[in-house]
């Protein structure tokens, strides 16, 4: 064995470069398991085809028609199912001790979780291109053009960002990884089925459409539909910001004394 | 720096307690660590051993008792503490889907390397470890043998004042194990302090310069190996029997005869107990004898550290 020695120590990163060797962590994530996309995709795209083309006429005269009310809906499910995702990648990487090494390192203690943040900026952004690029060979045309959809990925973005915390929480909480997948899809299946991704409201049931107009899932898809169309009012905005602030108002400090404690 | 009391330590511990519900995981545990040595906690599974260097690691907090790591108080300083140690966990602390590289060159980032500093510095640790060749294999396709190297090799970006090593051969085969004792040694060499649990007495034996027996969260003996040898009890007599079926009925009559538990291996039918005196001994081979069980071998000598461990836990190790 030769010499390991280090005499002299580098001196101390700064938060913001300990933050972005995790981002950096969360990209050759992509590079070395890029079939993860894959399994981020793949539910969405079904989805498109099966409604646009199966649903599609009867919901609204043909499927062309459907595809514009769609899309937007399907890159908000998109998002929502990706973040479980990430939920599970991190009780991955606290079951197997990675984070012990972290945590045992002199660095800024939240910089692991931005990392996970920046992956999650990265899932997002690629799969909802994927989708949105389907969506655009099938028919989808947004009438607000590049800036609709330049704004509504902006909106996804802290859609995703805010749900994060959600999974940040749950993979902290719950060491096995499958576990945590079942929780979130649990949860989440009846705030995406009960929302107005899929049909207009207009037809259920009084006591449904009362939880489905206050459903976040909703009001960030009109939010969507707006931008992408052009005609997006400040208080659809406003209402579709209201959830990502609050959880994250809510569930970054819940993180940080979790993540500290033990 | 003062040439007395804790300041010579790299770990001055007293009183480290954590409890998990109910249950006492460590209790009460009082430990001095000198500066540049190999410092062994052998204990059993579920001792405590893994809580106790969680906590001298930061990454557990104590619910009582103190402790200080290379001068810096553990409670007050846990920052100044990390900077200080580096820990090898007892289940693999690497990014399994990374490259042995990427997680070499991350830690280094991490530390404040930059650019190309980063990469000559995990490229001069996967040479010291032998890892080159496997350099860009992703962690997943590693043996474990490669694994807890890379584990090694990624606690000493800088080299630390306290590496702590959680059963660093466990599972390994024996020439992987040789060769991870080989690099603990030539770290003790280059004065990082050492400190290592392990479940294995023939490690602590072989390594440390000084051990903690460890068992239901409490030190139970300390010193060096051959303190503790001495401690147990001078003599230990050897038995091996040519009819293995009558194991129990030997071991019973040693009992009564020295008064004192008997260590049984049924694989090679052979017994081991404490004996005061070699009259005491003579008179417990005499009564195998009278009873008509035949000897294959026997001898007198000093315990091994498993013998030591067995009179002080009353536990047999496999
Ligand atoms: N996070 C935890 N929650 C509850 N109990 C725990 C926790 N961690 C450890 N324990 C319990 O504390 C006791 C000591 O565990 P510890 O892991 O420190 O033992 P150990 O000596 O390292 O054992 P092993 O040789 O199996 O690694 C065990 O009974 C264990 O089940
Ligand atoms: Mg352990």
């Amino acid at each position: 064995m030769t010499d390991f020695h280090q005499a002299a120590r580098p001196p101390a990163p700064s938060k913001l470069s300990n933050a972005l060797v995790f981002g950096w962590r969360a990209v050759l994530k992509f590079k070395h398991v890029p079939e993860q996309l894959f399994d981020l995709v793949m539910t969405p795209i079904m989805f498109t085809l099966l409604f646009t083309f199966v649903f599609g006429g009867a919901l609204a005269g043909s499927p062309g028609e459907y595809l514009q009310y769609f899309v937007p809906g399907i890159l908000v499910q998109t998002v929502m199912f990706n973040a479980v995702y990430s939920g599970m990648g991190l009780s991955t990487d606290l079951g197997k001790g990675l984070f012990d090494r972290f945590r045992s390192l002199p660095i800024w203690s939240l910089s692991p979780f931005a990392g996970l943040m920046v992956g999650d900026v990265l899932r997002h952004v690629i799969a909802g291109g994927i989708i949105l690029t389907i969506g655009l060979l099938l028919g989808f045309r947004p009438a607000a053009g590049i800036l609709g959809v330049l704004g509504s990925f902006a909106l996804l973005i802290m859609v995703g960002f805010g749900m994060g915390w959600i999974f940040i929480v749950l993979g902290l909480l719950i060491r096995t990884p499958m576990t945590v997948m079942t929780i979130g899809f649990s949860a989440l299946f009846p705030l995406v089925f009960a929302s107005n991704i899929m049909v207009n409201p207009e037809t259920m049931p009084g006591w449904l459409r009362a939880f489905v107009e206050v459903n976040p899932v909703s009001l960030t898809t009109t939010a969507m539909r707006g931008l992408m169309s052009g005609g997006v009012t400040a208080g659809e905005l406003g209402r579709a910001l209201i959830a990502p602030v609050a959880l994250t108002l809510v569930l970054a400090p819940v993180t940080l004394r979790l993540y500290r404690r033990q | 720096m003062s040439a007395n009391g804790s300041h010579n330590l790299a770990i001055h511990a007293r009183g480290l307690a954590k409890r998990f519900g109910d249950l006492r995981a460590v209790d009460g545990i009082d430990l001095d660590v000198p500066r540049g040595m190999i410092y062994a906690i052998l204990g059993p599974n579920g001792a405590g051993k893994t809580t106790l260097m969680r906590m001298l690691a930061t990454l557990a907090h104590p619910d009582a008792g103190t402790a200080s790591v290379m001068g810096h108080d553990l409670a007050s300083q846990p920052q100044r503490v990390r900077g200080e140690i580096a820990m090898t966990g007892q289940f693999a602390s690497l990014d399994e889907d990374l490259t042995g590289r990427e997680n070499l060159v991350m830690l280094a980032r991490l530390w404040g390397f930059r650019g190309r500093g980063a990469r000559e510095r995990a490229d001069h640790l996967l040479a010291a470890f032998e890892l080159t060749d496997a350099a860009v294999k992703q962690v997943k396709d590693y043996s474990g043998g490669m694994r807890r190297r890379l584990d090694i090799a990624a606690s000493l970006i800088v080299t630390p004042g306290v590496l702590f090593l959680d059963e660093p051969t466990t599972g390994l085969d024996p020439v992987a194990r040789k060769s991870v004792w080989r690099m603990i040694r030539a770290l003790a060499g280059s004065g990082v302090t050492v400190l290592l649990t392990t479940q294995y007495l023939d490690e602590a034996d072989q390594l440390a310069a000084r051990i903690a027996v460890i068992d239901h969260g409490r030190k139970i003996a300390e010193g060096t190996s051959r303190e503790l040898k001495a401690a147990t009890g001078s003599g230990f007599l050897h038995v091996a029997l040519v009819d293995p079926t009558r194991l129990e009925e030997a071991a019973t009559l040693l009992e009564s005869k020295l008064g004192a538990a008997v260590q049984r291996s049924a694989e090679g039918a052979t017994l081991a107990v404490i004996a005061r005196t070699t009259r005491d001994a003579n008179l417990a081979l005499a009564a195998l004898l009278d009873a008509g069980i035949e000897l294959a071998d026997f001898s007198m000598g000093s315990p091994s550290l498993d013998e030591v461990f067995f009179s002080l836990t009353g536990k047999g190790q496999a």
